[in-house]
C-alpha cells in the first residue's frame, strides 16, 4: 500500500478525515470528458487489433473439436490430413507434452484446479479439443480436419450438477491427477470422485442464535443460466519465432503476463524465450482472462517454424470458448418484524463445465462479493463448483456477483414485501455504511475475530437518494389495466471490489522525450473499457501536462512493467495507482533539474500545462526545455521512473438500479421501459468513459434478465450458437436510461477513484424480477425471464 | 482453384481484383488490405461488416465478391477526406460511442446510409435504423446519441456550404 493516508489496521473513518481527503484540489485533466486516446483509429477502421496482425508466410490453424460429450480417443490417424497439399502440421495428444495446468488467467499459483491438458486422450465436452492443424489457408486447414480419423469410446456423460455430485456419477477427472505442483496445496481438485472442482464456506457470527431472534424466516431458490460473453472480436492470436528463436505471441488477451507464464509451463519453454504482445483488444468481458488459443498457435509455430495464426469462428465462440457459470442458489434469512436483518445465508451450486478454470474464485465471489452488502449478526455462505460434460465456464464481467446478486436482491425484495415494507426503505435500514468492516473477510487474530477489509468510502446512500429522485420512486404511475399491459417498478442494489485484495500488481514506467512528451509504458490491458485513456489522464494530471503529451504503449512483456492484467475492476485503481506514482516520480525528477536551473527548491515548484512554475510564478522553462537540458545539456540523464501498486485492500464501488417494466399479459413479453443507474465509483476520471461502462454493463445485464441463455440438447450440444438465436439485446430492446455518477472519494485510490466496470452488471436482473412482482404479484426466480415463464406463472401455458 | 477478375470502384478509386469465385466481399476486402470492415459473426447476424454498395448498406460477409463487379463500394476507410474525419466519425469519437471499437465501422457505415435517407431523424428512427447492429460494450446509448449528433453536424455543414 502506497497511499500516505493509509493506516494499517484501519480505524474509524471520521467525517472530518473524509472531508479532508475530498479537498484534493481542482484537477485539470482528471474528471474531464477527454476524447479516447484511440478514438481516431477506432472510428476510421485502422488495423489495430490482433485480428489484423499478420506475418509473411503465415500459416492458418484450426482446431478439431470433439463431437461427443465424454469419450476416450481409442485411435487417431492424421496421415490423410497430413497428405493434403498445403497442410504443414497436425498435432494430437501424442505430439504435445502432457502438462496439467489451469487456463485461468490468474496470478501464480492459480487458485483454479490443474485439470486441463493442451490435448488429452480423453474429451470431456462437445467442443473439447482433439487435434490442431496448420495449413496454407484457413480453408485447407478446415478441409484437413475432416481427414483426421478418430475412433472414440463414448463414455456416459453427466450434464446436471446435482446428478454429477452423486455417488456413481460419471467422473470427469482423476483423483490422482499428477501435475508439477502437486502437493504444494494448490492445483488440486476439491473432490474429484464427486466431480466437485472447488468448494468454499464462509461463516461469521452465531447463525442459529441470530435466527432464534427472528420474527420471520424467508427462504427461496433462484436459478441463473449459462450465458456467453458474446465478445465481438473473437479469440485470435498469431505466434511466430523471431531470428533468435524466441516465441512471439501477438494475442487478443486480457492477461499478457499470466499467459506468458502459462505458455512457458504448457510448452515447457523458459519464460525468457517467450514474448507476449497485446495490440488493441476488441472486447473481453472475462472471456480473454484466459489462456485459450495461444498454446495452439505456439505449438504449431514451434513445429513448423512458420508464423501461425488462429482465430475462433463465431460458432466456436459460442461452443468452445468460455461461459458464465450457471447456478442454483438457495437463500435463507431471518429478520425482525421492524425490518432489522439478523442472519443471512446463501448456498450455491455452480456448473463448472468440463474444466475448473476460475471455478473456485467465481463461485466464492457469488457470496463473498455480495452478502457484505447488508449488516447482519450472522452470515453463512457455502458454494460448490461442479464438473459436468458441458462447455467450460470461467470468468465473466461481475465474476460470480451477478449470480449472487440476482438471488440476494430478489430475496431481499421478497423479505421487504413479506414485512409490508418499501423495498427501498428496507435496504436503507440494512445496507452497509461507510466505516463498516467486511463480514466476509474475517480472520482469527490472537483469539479474536477481526476483519481485513474496511469500507472507507460508501456512496450507496447518495446512489439511492439521487437514483430514487431521478426515477420517481414511490411516485404514482400508470400501472396499466392488464388489457393486456401491466406495469411495475423495481430496484436493486449492488457492490463489487476494485481489484482482488492482495492479488494484484500493476502500474507503468514513464519516460521523457525531448519534445516534452512522455511514453507511458503500462502493463495494463485496454480491452475496450478505455484504460489507456484513463491511465493517460492520470499520468497527465500527475505530471502537469496536457493529454497531447502522453503516448500510451500497449502491453509487450519485453518492455512493459509487470501487470496482472485487466480483470476484477482493477485497472483504474491498481494500474492507475501505479501510473500516478510513476508520474509523481518523473515530475520530481523534472523539478529537480528545473530547481537547479532556476536556483529554487524543487518542492516549492510545480508544473502546470507543461510550464515550470516557481514560487515567483511561471518560469520561462517548459518540460521540453528540461528534456533537452537532460538529453543534450549539462544535467545529462534519461528522466524516467516506474511506479507500481499493490494493496491488501479492494475498495467497493456501489450501485443502485431502478427500473420500470411493462408486461404484456397476453404474450408474456417483458419490456424494460425506463432505467436509472446510479454508481458510486469514487471519482470519475473520465465521466464519458465511466457512464459508457455503466450503460454497457446494464445492457448486458438486461440480456441476462430477459433473453440470454445457452441451451443444450440431450447430447450436450449447444443449440443456439449465434447472436440471433442466442439473443443479445439490440437498440430496440433498450430502455430510456439515465446514469448518475456519485463520487464518494476513496482516498486510497488515484484521485479518489475506485472502479466502474463490473458493478453495474449486478443490478438489472433482480430489479426486473422485483418490478415484475410489483406489476403482476408474481415472483419469477429463474433467469432469463422469458415470455414462457411469465405465461406459465400466469397459468396461461 | 479457378480465379476470377472483377473491376469495381472502391472508396472512389477504380480497382481490379483477382478473387476466387467463392470469396465473400468481406474476404476480398481483407485480401486487399482493407481491414477496417470487421468479420464478427460471418452469418449476417450482427451487421459488423457493413459497407455501402451503390448507395445501399449491406453486410459484406453475406455477399459474394463477384457480385460487386462493376459496382461502387464505400468502406470505413473511405469516409475521412484528406485526413479529416467524416462528421459521423467525429460524432462517434466525441460521444465516446466506440468502446472496444470492433462494431464501430459497421455502426458508422449503417449510419452513413441511414442519414442519407433520413437527414433529420428522431431518436426512435435512429434506434430502428441500427436495430440490426450488435454492440456488446455501449448499451447503444452513445452510438444512438452519436448518430443524432452527426445528423446535426451534417445539417450545419450543409447550411454552411461545401467551401466554408
Amino acid at each position: 500500500m502506497n497511499s500516505e493516508y493509509y493506516e494499517p489496521g484501519g480505524g474509524n473513518i471520521t467525517d472530518a478525515a473524509h472531508q479532508h481527503t475530498r479537498q484534493v484540489g481542482r484537477t485539470r485533466v482528471v474528471g474531464q470528458k477527454e476524447r479516447r486516446v484511440d478514438a481516431r483509429p477506432l472510428v476510421t477502421g485502422a488495423p489495430v487489433y490482433a485480428a489484423e496482425f499478420e506475418q509473411p508466410h503465415m500459416l492458418h490453424a484450426r482446431v478439431l473439436h470433439s463431437p461427443h460429450a465424454h469419450a476416450n480417443i481409442l485411435y487417431i490417424d492424421t496421415s490423410r490430413a497430413l497428405a493434403l497439399p498445403g497442410v504443414h502440421a497436425v498435432l494430437t495428444y501424442q505430439d504435445v507434452p502432457r502438462v496439467a495446468h489451469s487456463t485461468a488467467g490468474q496470478p501464480y499459483p492459480e487458485t483454479s484446479p490443474y485439470d486441463a491438458y493442451l490435448l488429452d486422450k480423453r474429451v470431456r465436452y462437445v467442443g473439447d479439443w482433439v487435434a490442431f492443424v496448420a495449413a496454407e489457408s484457413p480453408a485447407i486447414a478446415q478441409e484437413a480436419l475432416q481427414l483426421i480419423e478418430v475412433e472414440y469410446e463414448v463414455l456416459p456423460a453427466v450434464f446436471d450438477p446435482l446428478e454429477a455430485m452423486r455417488d456413481g456419477a460419471p467422473q470427469l477427472h482423476e483423483t490422482d491427477i499428477t501435475h508439477p505442483n502437486s502437493g504444494k496445496h494448490f492445483g488440486d481438485i476439491y473432490d474429484a470422485a464427486h466431480n466437485i472442482a472447488a468448494h468454499e464456506e464462509i461463516a461469521h457470527g452465531d447463525f442459529s442464535a441470530a435466527m432464534r431472534e427472528a420474527d420471520l424466516v424467508v427462504e427461496g431458490e433462484y436459478r441463473v443460466p449459462y450465458i456467453s460473453h458474446g465478445v465481438l472480436e473473437p479469440h485470435v492470436c498469431v505466434a511466430y519465432l523471431d531470428g533468435y528463436e524466441r516465441l512471439i505471441v501477438v494475442s487478443s488477451t486480457q492477461v499478457p503476463y499470466h499467459t506468458r507464464r502459462q505458455l512457458a509451463a504448457v510448452l515447457q519453454l523458459p519464460i525468457s524465450r517467450i514474448r507476449v504482445v497485446k495490440p488493441r483488444v476488441g472486447g473481453g468481458f472475462g472471456s480473454k482472462q484466459e489462456m485459450l488459443l495461444e498454446p495452439v498457435a505456439a505449438a504449431l509455430a514451434l513445429k513448423t517454424h512458420r508464423p501461425v495464426r488462429i482465430e475462433y469462428s463465431r460458432q466456436e465462440e459460442f461452443t468452445a470458448a468460455r461461459f458464465r457459470h450457471p447456478m442454483m442458489i438457495r437463500m435463507r434469512s431471518g429478520v425482525k418484524s421492524d425490518g432489522t436483518l439478523l442472519a443471512i445465508s446463501m448456498h450455491s451450486i455452480g456448473n463448472a463445465g468440463a474444466y475448473g478454470t476460475h471455478s473456485f474464485t467465481v463461485t466464492r465471489s457469488t457470496g463473498h462479493k455480495t452478502l457484505c452488502l447488508y449488516r447482519a449478526k450472522a452470515y453463512f455462505f457455502r458454494a460448490d463448483a461442479v464438473y459436468t460434460n458441458l462447455p467450460i465456464t470461467g470468468a465473466m464481467r461481475g465474476y460470480g456477483a451477478p449470480q449472487g446478486f440476482f438471488a440476494l436482491e430478489s430475496h431481499i425484495d421478497e423479505i421487504a414485501r413479506r414485512l409490508g415494507m418499501d423495498p427501498l426503505a428496507f435496504r436503507r435500514k440494512n445496507h452497509v455504511q461507510r466505516g463498516d468492516w467486511d463480514p466476509m473477510e474475517m480472520e482469527l487474530v490472537d483469539g479474536a475475530w477481526r476483519s481485513k477489509r474496511q469500507f472507507r468510502s460508501c456512496g450507496l446512500p447518495q446512489c439511492l437518494e439521487r437514483g430514487a429522485e431521478a426515477f420517481g420512486w414511490g411516485q404514482p404511475f400508470d400501472r396499466g389495466d392488464g388489457k393486456p399491459i401491466l406495469r411495475g417498478h423495481g430496484m436493486a442494489t449492488a457492490m463489487q471490489g476494485s481489484g482482488v485484495a492482495s492479488f494484484e500488481l500493476g502500474g507503468a514506467s514513464i519516460k521523457l522525450n525531448e519534445d516534452g512528451s512522455f511514453n507511458v509504458m503500462t502493463g495494463a490491458t485496454d480491452i475496450g473499457q478505455g484504460s489507456d485513456t484513463i491511465l493517460a489522464q492520470i499520468a497527465a494530471e500527475a505530471l502537469g501536462v496536457g493529454m497531447d503529451k502522453i503516448i500510451m504503449h500497449s502491453v509487450d512483456t519485453d518492455s512493459s512493467i509487470f501487470d496482472y492484467g485487466s480483470y476484477a475492476s482493477s485497472t483504474t485503481y491498481i494500474s492507475g495507482g501505479g501510473v500516478k506514482i510513476a508520474a509523481e516520480r518523473v515530475r520530481k525528477q523534472v523539478l529537480e533539474v528545473a530547481g537547479d536551473m532556476l536556483d529554487c527548491a524543487p518542492e516549492d515548484m510545480s508544473i502546470v500545462d507543461g510550464v515550470i512554475y516557481s514560487p515567483r510564478g511561471p518560469s520561462n522553462l517548459t518540460v521540453a526545455d528540461i528534456a533537452n537540458e537532460t538529453l543534450y545539456g549539462k544535467h545529462r540523464q534519461q528522466i524516467m521512473a516506474k511506479g507500481d501498486f499493490w494493496t491488501d485492500d479492494s475498495p467497493a464501488p456501489f450501485f443502485a438500479q431502478f427500473v420500470e417494466v411493462e408486461v404484456d399479459t397476453e404474450t408474456g413479453q417483458v419490456r424494460v421501459t425506463k432505467a436509472v443507474n446510479a454508481l458510486d465509483l469514487g471519482k470519475a476520471i473520465n465521466p464519458t468513459l465511466a457512464s459508457g461502462q455503466v450503460e454497457g454493463a446494464v445492457a448486458m445485464a438486461l440480456g441476462y434478465a430477459l433473453s440470454e441463455e445457452v441451451q443444450f440438447d440431450e447430447q450436450g450440444r449447444v443449440r443456439d450458437a449465434g447472436f440471433v438465436d442466442y439473443k443479445v439485446m439490440s437498440t430496440l430492446d433498450m430502455p430510456q436510461m439515465t446514469t448518475i455518477l456519485v463520487e464518494d472519494t476513496e482516498y486510497t485510490g488515484p484521485f479518489g477513484a475506485k472502479s466502474a466496470g463490473e458493478v453495474p452488471t449486478n443490478g438489472m436482473a433482480p430489479a426486473v424480477a422485483n418490478a415484475i412482482e410489483d406489476a403482476l404479484g408474481i415472483r419469477i426466480r429463474s433467469l432469463p425471464i422469458t415470455p414462457e415463464k411469465i405465461l406459465q406463472a400466469l397459468g396461461k401455458l | 482453384m479457378p480465379e476470377l477478375d472483377i473491376a469495381l470502384r472502391v472508396n472512389g478509386r477504380a480497382v481490379k481484383w483477382r478473387i476466387e469465385p467463392g470469396d465473400t466481399l468481406l474476404e476480398a476486402l481483407h485480401a486487399h488490405y482493407l481491414r477496417g470492415t470487421k468479420l464478427i459473426c460471418g452469418t449476417g447476424d450482427c451487421c459488423g461488416c457493413g459497407v455501402i454498395l451503390d448507395g445501399i448498406s449491406i453486410n459484406a460477409c453475406c455477399m459474394l465478391a463477384a457480385q460487386a463487379d462493376d459496382r461502387e463500394l464505400l468502406t470505413i476507410e473511405g469516409l475521412a477526406e484528406d485526413g479529416k474525419l467524416h462528421p459521423i466519425q467525429e460524432a462517434f469519437a466525441e460521444e465516446g460511442a466506440a468502446q472496444c471499437g470492433f462494431c464501430t465501422p459497421g455502426f458508422i457505415m449503417r449510419a452513413y446510409a441511414f442519414l442519407r435517407e433520413q437527414p433529420r431523424p428522431t431518436e426512435a428512427e435512429v434506434r430502428a435504423a441500427l436495430a440490426g447492429n450488435i454492440c456488446r460494450c455501449t448499451g447503444y446509448v452513445k452510438p444512438v446519441a452519436a448518430v443524432l449528433r452527426a445528423a446535426e453536424m451534417m445539417q450545419v455543414e450543409q447550411e454552411k456550404g461545401p467551401h466554408e
